[in-house]
């Protein structure tokens, strides 16, 4: 891998030295392309024997960015994301999809990408809480969280607030009591429920301007 | 999760071929080495938990392009199986003329899910017993038959006391199918064979002493659209759980009304976290029929829905709350604006 796997982070401060940047480049350096890997996604007509331990090579658009890697055809577009292409933001959970810690927008839906394959998200346009900032301006959202407190370990933020987004952009977000339905995928073991509920009221009339 | 073989199956004929090796062996389709994907909400959550491991999936994600349409033309509604659960529930016609189906899809799992999880997927998920997604267990008839049912003796709260039988108590945990087992609903099922249509009573099978075998489908089979004949816009789906939102249902009821001068012309009650499979009340339907609605009346409705369950240890509740669901519901689609 050429490229820094934490450079789409354009909000972070790049001066000296994070934990966050260290543990990012050290799970994209783990990542390599084996010469053996075979094609994905091409076989339309009859299963034709292949051997399943091998990677298959694969191209995802995550963050307006293709992003080639080599994987498993097993592995999730979680898995591709945290454990190949460094972009630790998106977090594992339950890995069932049942805490929508994982919550990414695919094509713009909001999805689990627990139980995505990522084979089957080619094509697609991946967006993780690292494609939300706008240079060093966070998204309203990442910062309606932040004035509204609404997280406390913030293990679940990241998909607290894809989730939130979606839930805007679908509507949803117009009463208290649907942005608690609708934000009911999302589970925070800190309960700062009230605060997020703050957080998607603060950030909606922003992200409806467009 | 164990190594599979992705195939991405691009139309119909290309699904049916790859899908061909699965109808290799009479196994229930459900054990097959080959597998459908669609929303991939259930299949890779229990390959996952090792309790299904397919070696092949088949994407038929883009059969789509034909198999999504949400169409209700006048009154003759028509869903197709790769539809998103998360459209069906936003689509004004189906708000409008049929509320209990999309109240029993925006109740059901969460809004990820449902953005991924497709209708015929839904229709086919499988139990939420522990025993069976905990392979620790060695004992579930359903997993392993022959094996015994860990669920009999065992922490069997959320289990079905509607069409239980001595080798499963596994409850079926959706919604939706309630929904289209009340309405008269008809299932088409594509196959290399072409495409046939059935009941979608008819769909799902009781557990009776072959509990992995869940429904008539056959390897290789795939359900392709859904369809219901004439509209009810009375009609609604009452859920009950532990939390109040993103919670499988403890007790749940799709009712369907025509009243007509306060007398019931056509009654529908379909049970869902009670039952073994999606549970159709008929006895409670036919003794409604022109009759005058009141109270007293959907109180004797949810008394003959239940009238046959038979609990466990522990799920005894679900009788007295799922006659309670069952009268709820009644009276509330009764007094329904329309």
């Amino acid at each position: 891998m050429t490229e820094s796997p934490s450079s789409s982070n354009s909000s972070r401060k790049s001066s000296g030295f994070d934990r966050r940047a260290f543990m990012a480049g050290a799970a994209g350096a783990a990542v390599a392309v084996p010469l053996t890997a075979r094609a994905a996604g091409d076989a339309a007509g009859a299963p034709t024997p292949r051997d399943a331990s091998l990677p298959v090579n694969m191209m995802l658009r995550i963050n307006g960015e293709d992003r080639p890697l080599s994987a498993d055809a097993r592995t999730t577009v979680l898995d591709a994301l945290r454990e190949h292409l460094g972009l630790t933001g998106s977090k594992k959970g339950c890995d069932h999809g049942q805490c929508g810690a994982c919550t990414v927008l695919v094509d713009g839906r909001r999805v689990l990408s627990c139980l995505t394959l990522a084979i089957a998200a080619q094509g697609a346009e991946i967006t993780t809480v690292e494609g939300l900032s706008q240079g060093d301006g966070l998204h309203p959202m990442q910062q309606a969280f932040i004035d509204q407190d609404a997280f406390q370990c913030g293990y679940c933020t990241p998909g607290q607030i894809l989730s939130a987004i979606a839930c805007v952009k679908e509507g949803h977000a117009t009463r208290d009591e649907d942005i608690r339905e609708y934000m009911s995928g999302n589970i925070c073991r800190c309960a700062a429920y009230p605060n997020i509920v703050a957080a998607v009221k603060q950030a909606a009339p922003e992200i409806e301007k467009g | 999760m164990r190594p599979i073989i992705y195939q991405k199956a691009n139309d119909t004929r290309a699904a049916m071929q790859a899908l061909a090796a699965a109808a290799i062996g009479n196994g229930a389709p459900t054990e097959s080495s080959v597998q459908p994907l669609a929303g991939g909400t259930t299949l890779i959550d229990l390959m996952k938990l090792d309790v299904m491991r397919p070696s092949t999936l088949v994407d038929i994600t883009p059969l789509a392009d034909s198999w999504s349409g949400i169409d209700p033309q006048n009154g003759n509604l028509r869903l197709g199986a790769l539809a998103r659960m998360s459209e069906v529930a936003a689509h004004p016609a189906i708000q409008r003329f049929y509320p209990v189906i999309a109240e029993s899809l925006k109740l059901a799992a969460s809004p990820q899910l449902r953005n991924m999880a497709t209708l015929g997927g839904n229709v086919l998920q499988r139990t939420r017993c522990t025993y069976f997604r905990d392979v620790s267990y060695a004992n579930c008839n359903k997993r392993n038959p022959g094996s015994g049912c860990a669920a009999m003796e065992g922490f069997n709260r959320m289990h079905a006391v509607l069409g239980t039988s001595d080798f499963c108590i596994a409850s079926y945990p959706g919604d939706f199918a309630q929904a289209l087992i009340a309405l008269d609903a008809e299932v088409e099922i594509t196959s290399k064979a072409g495409v046939r249509k059935m009941p979608f009573a008819e769909l799902h099978k009781p557990p009776g002493d072959t509990p992995q075998i869940e429904t008539v489908l056959e390897p290789g089979d795939l359900i392709s659209a859904f369809a219901i004949d004439g509209r009810w816009p009375r009609s609604l789906y009452l859920k009950t759980r532990d939390r109040q939102s993103y919670e499988f249902a403890l007790a749940s009821a799709a009712v369907a009304l025509d009243v007509r001068d306060g007398t019931v012309s056509d009654a529908r009650v379909a049970l869902g976290g009670v039952a073994t499979i999606p549970w159709r009340a008929r006895e409670a339907e036919a003794l409604m029929k022109g009759q005058r609605f009141d109270d007293a009346l959907a109180q004797r409705a949810a008394e003959a829905a239940l009238a046959g369950a038979a609990a466990r240890q522990h799920n005894a509740f679900k009788v007295d709350l799922g006659k309670r669901v069952v009268a709820h519901a009644l009276q509330r689609a009764a007094t329904m604006e329309i």
